[in-house]
């Protein structure tokens, strides 16, 4: 019976606070960044891109804060939430 | 095809949100989790060390006087010097941990280049503004690595120098060409647009 529930607890991993933290850096950034270009859409020049050079089409901040996030989410992220349950694991 | 200065600034932005996001997780997770890859322990000081690379070509094409040349070339080699000197300890080409005060050493030079370089007063228009609170930001937030330095399993200062440079970040996103500043422009400044 004790063997049972332990598995069970086992199967059912609680994420720890720092787990959630790095799962959510990513996320909260692309968030950010959405925000942003709501807030001052202006700042998005393709939503406004006649006239306009090849610097100004291709460098959109709000833009570049998503992206930023969505590097570290897909890149670094799952990479350090494995490392951290297997280092909170072995403790 | 030079890019306008306040495009070079967002980009370089960007490179400081991904690496203020590694350095907060770094101070999350601490370093004995974030250098079980051996990439990963490599990551913010190469990003560091890149980033002082590029600031050369901006130094070179975009001197529109001798002291922000200076001041260009300053942030250049502080970043690399930082940047280097913690490449070097995680690959064990260096040993001393004083090589670690290399980066608050570069904060203090990068704050003071700032306030050396920018001219003008306070409310002169939004680049002028936004160079003397990237300066004092910088001067104040070095006691963030320092401390570090001094307490390394601390991540509350570890965390406090990784939301500096995110903060840095916001501050250089700010940047934009001649524009006032909550409401003032200097009419010396130039005409406002964008």
């Amino acid at each position: 019976m004790s063997t049972q529930v332990l598995s069970e607890k086992t199967a059912v991993r609680r994420r720890s606070a720092r787990t959630w933290a790095i799962t959510a850096l990513g996320p909260a950034t692309m968030l950010a960044g959405v925000v942003w270009a709501f807030v001052q859409p202006w700042r998005i020049t393709l939503l406004h891109s006649t006239g306009q050079g090849f610097w100004w089409l291709f460098v959109e901040p709000p833009l570049l804060v998503v992206l930023a996030g969505i590097v570290f989410a897909v890149l670094v992220a799952p990479g350090v939430i494995e490392d951290l349950e297997a280092y909170e694991d072995d403790r | 095809m030079q890019p306008p200065a306040e495009l070079v600034h967002w980009m370089f932005a960007t490179g400081f949100v991904v690496l203020g996001l590694c350095l907060l997780a770094e101070g999350i997770v601490g370093p004995e989790v974030w250098r079980v890859r051996a990439w990963r322990a490599y990551l913010w000081p190469g990003l560091v060390f890149a980033m002082g690379v590029l600031m050369w070509p901006v130094m070179v094409f975009f001197t529109n006087s001798t002291i922000h040349m200076v001041a260009h070339s300053s942030w250049a080699q502080v970043l690399m010097l930082a940047g280097g000197a913690e490449l070097g300890l995680v690959r064990g080409k260096l040993h001393s941990p004083y090589w670690r005060l290399t980066m608050p050493f570069a904060l203090l030079v990068s704050g003071t280049a700032f306030l050396v370089h920018e001219q003008n007063s306070w409310f002169f228009a939004r680049s002028a503004f936004l160079h003397h609170v990237i300066g004092w930001t910088l001067i104040v937030s070095a006691i963030f690595p320092l401390v570090s330095f001094i307490r390394p399993r601390s991540a509350i200062w570890r965390s406090g120098f990784a939301l500096t440079v995110i903060l840095l970040a916001v501050l250089l996103y700010c940047d934009r060409d001649v524009a006032p500043i909550f409401g003032h422009l200097s009419p010396l400044a130039g005409e406002p647009h964008r």
